[in-house]
């Protein structure tokens, strides 16, 4: 199966080890993955914050770079979803836009769905000794619908342990230029969110968004709670050999 | 007299920094907020149905609006032949001259009124004191709000920033007659109320009320509502006038079946609604009027995202679940339609002229926890998106994502602005300047890495 690794560019510029940790994963469970170069930003904050050309603009450029493989595979619920469910209502119904979003955007999976929908496997050979709650971000929840994927396949790590976060849906209050649009209430979202953390007693705070996990990692280090941020992907590729 | 949301000044960032410092309306939001949700998603996940409801509410209103012309005709026509009036009002203006002329004409200075969101939207009481006539509002809520001249903060539950301690001072200082002795126990205090209003009930002749749903093919209104007021109201006085929205139609008494249960679920978190009253025309020789307001709504209705706000039934749900109202309160949105659904009406029925309102559709971190809740499943964060796109934008920020975009459109710029970070990521301070320093002052920046994934990707694999 021809996979491409779509990044996302938060992703590449300031969490390459989730590209990597993304890449040894998919080669362990036997993908060829692709990285094509080409690739950018899907659009989402341009189009998020009111400013659609532009977004537009990298909507198209997606759908071109993308074009072809079997699968594109991203890890963020976030990015996913931006392809997914808003691209579709970016292009004049029945264009050549429409068209090209039409082909690529079905193809386009978030790192559990792929795991569990495509390849059909929850437990992918991780081994992870710690104590570990998990953030379903909103828009891998209630975008996506990702469910208890990733869950799932936390669950099926040896050495983890998955403790329950209270509150969990609850907006982290990132929403990307929210964070700094809203920074009163963004940040109050954030405070209460650290606290349901912290009352896990979990070492490692788990999540499908790097984004959100900026937010919610900034306020835990700024707070010194001693509670480290990992992507899901990291984690799963985490194993016995590699500890 | 409540006071005047029109021509508040400030923006939400500003007005909702002030609402997260307050300690006291933060406790009494979280908890009324989350007894709320809690109710609601009881009772709406013990129907097996819910999701087939919720879609057959969504067509019925989206079938109502794509024919408002056809089955406010048809409305009209019933109402009269059951000999009710029917006056049509462009704006908030007309509509206020028509009831200030009605309740004049009958020579009464003073009405009582059923909780409405029509008549908050234009402001009638305000309009009725000018011409010397006094509202007395009838709904605790609406009761507790109008004695501490206070703005509404909530959809259903107008005081719901207040919570009964605050209650029993407003009573004590403002209701005329009532006990030195009152405690603030709800039952005492929804006591002291009922003693209060029910003067008003019986002396009153003229009533004004809103309307949660109007049937087309029977010209009948409907109110629900959960403390017999409306009922008193209503029923009462010899005169009764109704200032109703004009998306407010269905088309026959068989649809109401479907909102008869998704609102109460949505809304109170209850089965079934207390008090629901239905009339239709002039009964027993009460004088009957029927407003039908527009006041924007046509406009909103030729958006063709925009449009679907107008299918909100007023429940309020997405104000329960939405963490930013739960954070802000009411009053940040400077509306009398707070939360998501205010944040996407407001600006769609007063325009963004204004700073505040410019700032509503930027008041969501796009969650989608409003959209889920929403019994006519309106697409809350899809018309945000849509509305900031029409927005106005600040000069620096439209640079900034012109950048931004410029250097997206081209991998081999992303590429050379990647370095850059990585060889200035020594100098990155701890406290970002300009509008960074938002994100600086309560978190910490992450460190920027030696090399971005597609340099390593480069590095690795291509060769």
């Amino acid at each position: 199966m021809r996979v491409a690794l779509f990044i996302t560019c938060v992703n590449d510029t300031l969490f390459p080890g989730t590209g990597k940790a993304v890449v040894s994963l998919l080669r362990r469970l036997g993908c060829d993955v692709d990285f094509p170069a080409a690739q950018t930003c899907c659009g989402q904050m341009h189009v998020n914050t009111g400013y659609r050309e532009e977004g537009v603009r990298l909507a198209r450029h997606f759908t071109e770079v993308f074009a072809g493989y079997d699968a594109v595979v991203a890890p963020s619920g976030s990015c996913a979803a931006m392809v997914r469910e808003q691209y579709p209502k970016l292009a004049r119904p029945g264009s050549k836009g429409a068209a090209a979003i039409a082909e690529v955007a079905p193809r386009v999976y978030e790192l559990s769905e792929f795991l569990i929908d495509v390849l059909k496997t929850e437990d992918v050979g991780a081994y992870f000794p710690h104590r570990v709650t998990y953030h379903p971000t909103c828009h891998s929840l209630r975008g996506l619908h990702l469910g208890d994927r990733p869950t799932r396949l936390l669950r099926n790590v040896r050495g983890l342990e998955l403790v329950p976060l209270p509150g969990a849906e609850e907006c982290c209050g990132f929403g990307g230029t929210f964070a700094v649009k809203n920074p009163a209430v963004s940040a109050a979202m954030g405070a209460d969110k650290t606290r349901s953390i912290m009352d896990t007693g979990a070492e490692v705070l788990c999540a499908a968004d790097n984004s959100c996990l900026l937010h919610i990692g900034g306020t835990l280090s700024r707070q010194k709670t001693g509670v480290r941020t990992m992507h899901l992907a990291e984690i799963l590729a985490s194993t016995e050999e590699a500890q | 007299m409540s006071a005047t949301f029109l021509g508040m000044p400030g923006n939400f960032p500003e007005n909702s920094r002030k609402a997260v410092h307050d300690s006291q309306l933060r406790f009494n939001l979280r908890k009324a907020t989350h007894t709320i949700r809690g109710k609601r998603a009881s009772v709406v996940g013990e129907l097996p149905d819910w999701q087939e409801l919720r879609a057959a509410g969504k067509a019925i209103k989206e079938h109502t609006l794509r024919n408002l012309d056809r089955y406010l005709i048809r409305l009209e026509a019933a109402v009269t032949a059951a000999g009710g009036t029917v006056h049509w009002a462009r704006d908030a203006a007309e509509a206020n001259r028509i009831v200030t002329g009605l309740v004049k004409a009958t020579g009464e200075t003073e009405v009582v009124k059923v909780k409405s969101m029509a008549t908050q939207e234009i402001e009638l009481n305000q309009a009725l004191a000018e011409q010397g006539i006094t509202a007395y509002e009838t709904d605790l809520a609406e009761l507790i709000v109008q004695l501490g001249d206070d703005f509404p903060s909530h959809i259903l539950v107008p005081a719901i920033h207040r919570n009964r301690s605050e209650i029993r001072e407003i009573f004590l200082d403002r209701m005329p007659g009532v006990s030195p002795d009152l405690t603030d126990d709800p039952p005492a205090l929804a006591e002291a109320a009922r003693l209060h209003l029910r003067e008003r009930f019986l002396r009153s002749k003229v009533a004004i009320s809103g309307a949660n749903f109007m049937v087309a093919e029977t010209g009948t209104l409907v109110v629900l509502e959960s403390e017999g007021n409306g009922r008193m109201c209503l029923t009462l006085p010899e005169t009764l006038i109704s200032v109703v929205g004009i998306e407010k139609l269905l088309p026959s008494w068989r649809d109401l079946e479907v909102f008869l249960q998704l609102l109460p679920r949505s809304s109170t978190g209850e089965r079934m609604n207390p008090y629901t009253s239905m009339w239709t025309g002039a009964v027993e020789g009460q004088d009957f009027h029927l407003v039908l307001l527009d006041n924007g709504r046509t406009d909103v209705l030729a958006d063709e995202v925009g449009r679907q706000a107008l299918r909100c039934i007023r429940c309020s749900a997405c104000l329960n679940v939405c963490p930013v109202y739960e954070r802000a309160g009411g009053h940040a949105y400077g509306s009398v339609y707070p939360g998501p659904i205010g944040a996407i009406l407001t600006p769609q029925l007063r325009g963004m002229s204004s700073e505040l309102d410019a700032s509503l559709p930027y008041a969501s971190s796009l969650c989608g926890a409003c959209y889920e809740v929403c019994p006519v499943a309106i697409d809350i964060p899809e018309v945000l998106v849509d509305l900031r796109a029409k927005a106005p934008h600040a000069a620096a920020e439209r640079a900034g994502m012109k950048v931004a975009g410029w250097i997206f459109n081209d991998h081999r710029r992303l590429a050379r602005a990647q370095r850059a970070a990585t060889r200035l990521r020594k100098l990155v301070p701890k406290r970002l300047p300009g509008p960074l320093s938002a994100w600086t002052d309560t978190r910490d920046v992450p460190e920027i890495p030696e090399e971005s994934f597609r340099d390593w990707w480069e590095r690795n694999e291509r060769a």
